[in-house]
């Protein structure tokens, strides 16, 4: 059998064209062409363009969000007045515990990551994200992780030992049956899908930045974005090894939270906020990034502090793991140890700060454009300094130890994480909606949308800052009516469901929009970053030529200042193969032309073989023989998907050039 | 030369190698990022055996602290692997498939001989994983490890097939280099778990 490809072989592959002319050439009719994902169902399957794969991405996780929000809104409605008999304990426990891991693990870094892979390869320049195969694969696996787990609430087995899942309640004693084992295996799935994006960025934004675009020059938001995709490597392994020690707890008979055979409770709380609290910055940073690519184009100036505002994102990453205690100020801890991550905490306010700072600073000296991107910026600032202060107030420990698992840290956590990163998702949502689709959202509707989210927001959770403090406890599925808290939980209730048709309206807007909105043009906002240079919606290959980048905001100064070079700079790229997948790497500091990279075309095998993890995954779950025969299909699919076609290695070879 | 060149306002890119090793492959950079995800995984496992030991007034709870005659004797089977390991990497480097092929084949033969000994070292635990938290962590960390083992030994076998009978191009001595590099790792996040597994428990 002949593998090898003749010479003739390789003669006939080699590519024809080559990029560099602009839109409307045959160059850039083939590049279009080569970077289309292909039609019918099949197709679909395996479609691979970081752009199909992202929209995908946002609406599954919109849709949990959306599912979460119900859930919100079924507890809102329980609890509206005292010894309601709308559910009982047992349903409410369940849904309280999906409503959170839904939000947390469903939504809200999985939604980040998502706007992630279509914006950042956009944003730096150039026509792929890293691995647009494994990209694909880890959607699928997300979507798969996140519909086992709705299954297995659908038929009575919904996870109800809290989105935190503490031990020993989570432990087979006191949480027999499978709930808790789905919840542990939608971890898995999760955190999987979560650090395969998290390499696919960070290669992404160091190896595939346009020729200039030095890491000095890269946009904050993909710097956020970078910061958030290395916590994740370092934070999501230690939500993987408690959830697979839990599981085989319960499933194997391992001692790990057993205390009776030497094992540990509270190992699990570390294990846990070890992931759980550089978590939350997981979710705020890549908000931070919406901030900081909204602001300079409202305020219609360059971002004040830039260098200042990078740094600031890399502390904040530092000191996210060095407060994972204050979760677990109520266990016995030593005193002195308390008082470090007091310490910690409190300390995480300075780069926060800083960036806030800065931002004002930004606004302050621009021209403002009162746009509803905007209004949903400043409704940040408004909302997370709320929470930043009642965040000051829990990291001391005896107001800790007072409101400990009342409704205050409720009010506390939702402040900063809706504030923090569901306002600016939405701001974010409004200002790249046009990129997506070519159409503008509404504005009247938008600013209808913002003020119900707002005021909703506010009239639901700022109630519970004043039940946590009279001693209303969380997780509780209804109350006495002699207790008081009848009243409040009442405006409570009738503020999410403000929220709730906030939320309603931004659907609307959306489709209406998407269909008959008005037409956007490449740069509606006068944005300076590169995203808007290409049309709305990108081409398939985002950019008929590569650009050359000379500045921080590219679009606002394509060229450095001063009089006209001689001889002249350049201005793109040019000699990329433009019928095949082919891609400039440059180097990771000064994006310095290296390599010409080509990429895989669609193939079926990521959704392959994401169906063969899930049968593996949730297999395990009833028997641990799984572990051992799953991954058979795993590895024949993979071996499959990397094993080279003698056809794609001509081609390859007609193009090589050893280094 | 392989250089991008300026042409007018354009930057002609057309002459640079379509591949490289090391740090100029994107690939290189995603098994890094892997490395650094298992390296956190191992490391907090080895945490988590530290705490569970500060909480006991014995260790090993029960019974006696692994045999060391067979983990011995794979450290030195991992680390002789090295040598092969090292001269495949330098041989891809050097694009000579017919000596990657050989030395691929000569660490293939010696992963197969670590996951034999590897079989008696779980013999030798003197424990079992539902025996106690210390059976359990130690059973983790040995698993763990032997997960890296097989599927690196796998994901070796694979490439040292296409080696022999694949469609082969220039990319795939890069792929060889990263294969080795990842090699690196698995036997390097050994010598710690080594020392945990047989020496923390005799340390008292």
């Amino acid at each position: 059998m002949k593998r090898q490809p003749s010479e003739q072989e390789i003669r006939d592959a080699a590519p024809r064209l080559r990029d560099g002319p602009g839109p409307g050439s045959p160059e850039a009719r083939a590049l279009d062409e080569t970077w289309s994902d292909a039609p019918g169902l099949i197709g679909w399957f395996s479609a691979i363009n970081h752009k199909t794969i992202a929209l995908r991405f946002v609406v599954a996780t919109m849709l949990f969000f959306g599912a979460g929000g119900i859930l919100a809104a079924l507890m809102r409605l329980q609890l509206a007045r005292p010894g309601n008999k709308l559910m009982g304990p047992d349903m409410y426990n369940q849904v309280f515990t999906m409503h959170g891991t839904t939000m947390m693990f469903l939504f809200a870094v999985p939604v980040m990551q998502a706007v992630a892979v279509y914006l950042v390869p956009l944003m730096v320049g150039t026509r792929s994200i890293a691995f647009p195969r494994l990209n694909a694969y880890a959607f699928w696996v997300f979507v798969f992780g996140g519909l086992m787990l709705y299954a297995a609430f659908f038929v009575n087995a919904g996870a109800d030992a809290g989105w935190f899942s503490y031990v020993p309640l989570a432990g087979p004693d006191f949480s027999p049956g499978k709930r808790v084992d789905f919840w542990a295996q939608m971890i898995t799935y999760t955190e999987l899908s979560a650090i395969v994006e998290a390499i696919v960025v960070i290669t992404t934004a160091l190896k595939l930045r346009a020729p200039g675009m030095t890491l000095n020059r890269m946009p904050l938001f993909v710097w956020a974005m970078l910061v958030t995709a290395f916590m994740i490597l370092f934070a999501m392994p230690a939500v993987m090894l408690a959830s697979t020690a839990l599981i085989m707890d319960r499933l194997v008979g391992t001692h790990f939270y057993n205390p009776a055979e030497g094992g540990d409770a509270l190992l699990w709380q570390h294990l846990f906020w070890f992931f759980g609290h550089p978590e939350v910055y997981l979710i705020f940073i890549p908000g931070l990034g919406f901030i900081s690519a909204i602001i300079p184009t409202f305020a219609r100036r360059p971002m004040f502090g830039y260098t200042a505002m990078v740094l600031s994102l890399i502390a904040t990453a530092f000191l996210a793991f060095g407060l994972w205690v204050h979760h677990m100020f109520a266990t016995n801890l030593p005193e002195l140890g308390k008082s470090f991550f007091t310490a910690a905490s409190m300390m995480i306010a300075i780069p926060t700060a800083t960036q806030i700072f800065c931002w004002l600073a930004t606004l302050w000296t621009g021209r403002l454009n009162f746009k509803t991107p905007l209004l949903f910026v400043l409704a940040f600032f408004f909302i997370l300094v709320l929470g930043g202060l009642t965040g000051i107030i829990l990291a001391a420990v005896p107001i800790n130890l007072q409101v400990h698992d009342s409704y205050f840290v409720v009010a506390h956590l939702h402040y900063v994480l809706i504030g923090g990163a569901v306002f600016p998702l939405f701001g974010a949502f409004y200002y790249w909606f046009p990129k997506f689709t070519g159409r503008m959202m509404s504005e009247r509707l938008g600013r209808w949308n913002f003020w119900l989210m707002f005021v909703g927001f506010n009239v639901a959770f700022f109630p519970m800052h004043l039940l946590g403090m009279q001693g209303m406890p969380r997780r509780v599925y209804t109350y006495q009516a002699e207790s008081g808290w009848g009243q409040m939980n009442f405006v409570s209730t009738a503020g999410a469901l403000v929220l709730a048709a906030g939320v309603l309206l931004f659907v609307i807007n959306a489709l209406r929009s998407w269909h008959a909105g008005a037409a956007a043009g490449n740069d509606p906002w006068g944005g300076g970053t590169l995203e808007w240079a290409a049309s709305s919606p990108p081409a398939p290959c985002n950019f008929h030529a590569l650009p050359v980048v000379h500045s921080r905001d590219p679009v606002w100064q394509p060229l450095p200042s001063g009089p006209p070079a001689q001889p002249p700079l350049p201005t793109h790229v040019m000699g990329l193969t433009a019928d095949e997948r082919q891609l400039l790497v440059t180097t990771v500091v000064d994006a310095r032309p290296d390599v010409l990279h080509t990429f895989p075309r669609p193939s079926i095998w990521p959704f392959a073989c994401a169906v063969a993890t899930t049968v593996l995954f949730t297999a395990s779950i009833f028997t641990a023989w799984a572990v051992v025969w799953g991954m058979v299909p795993v590895a024949i699919i993979l071996t499959l998907w990397f094993w080279p076609h003698r056809h794609e290695t001509a081609r390859h070879l007609a193009m090589e050039r050893k280094p | 030369m392989t250089a991008a060149r300026v042409r007018g306002t354009a930057l002609d890119v057309s002459s640079l190698p379509t591949y490289g090793f090391s740090h100029r492959s994107i690939v290189w950079w995603a098994t890094l990022g892997m490395i650094a995800v298992e390296a956190t995984v191992f490391a907090l496992a080895i945490a988590t055996y530290f705490y569970l030991r500060s909480h006991a007034t014995t260790w090993p709870l029960a019974g006696k602290p692994p045999d060391l005659l067979w983990g011995t004797i794979n450290t030195l089977v991992m680390l002789g692997s090295l040598l092969p390991n090292h001269l495949a990497k330098k041989a891809a480097e050097k694009d000579n498939v017919s000596r990657a092929r050989l030395w691929m084949a000569v660490c293939l033969a010696m992963g197969l001989l670590f996951l034999v000994i590897r079989i008696f070292e779980f013999r030798s635990l003197n424990t079992g994983w539902d025996t106690d938290a210390y059976g359990s962590i130690v059973w983790t960390l040995l698993g763990l490890h032997t997960v890296h083992l097989v599927t690196d030994f796998y994901d070796s076998a694979v490439l040292t097939l296409l080696l022999f009978i694949g469609p082969l191009e220039g990319r795939h001595m890069q792929d060889v280099s990263e294969n080795a590099f990842y090699w690196y790792f698995v036997v390097a996040s050994w010598l710690p778990i080594y020392l945990v597994i047989y020496w923390a428990a005799r340390l008292h």
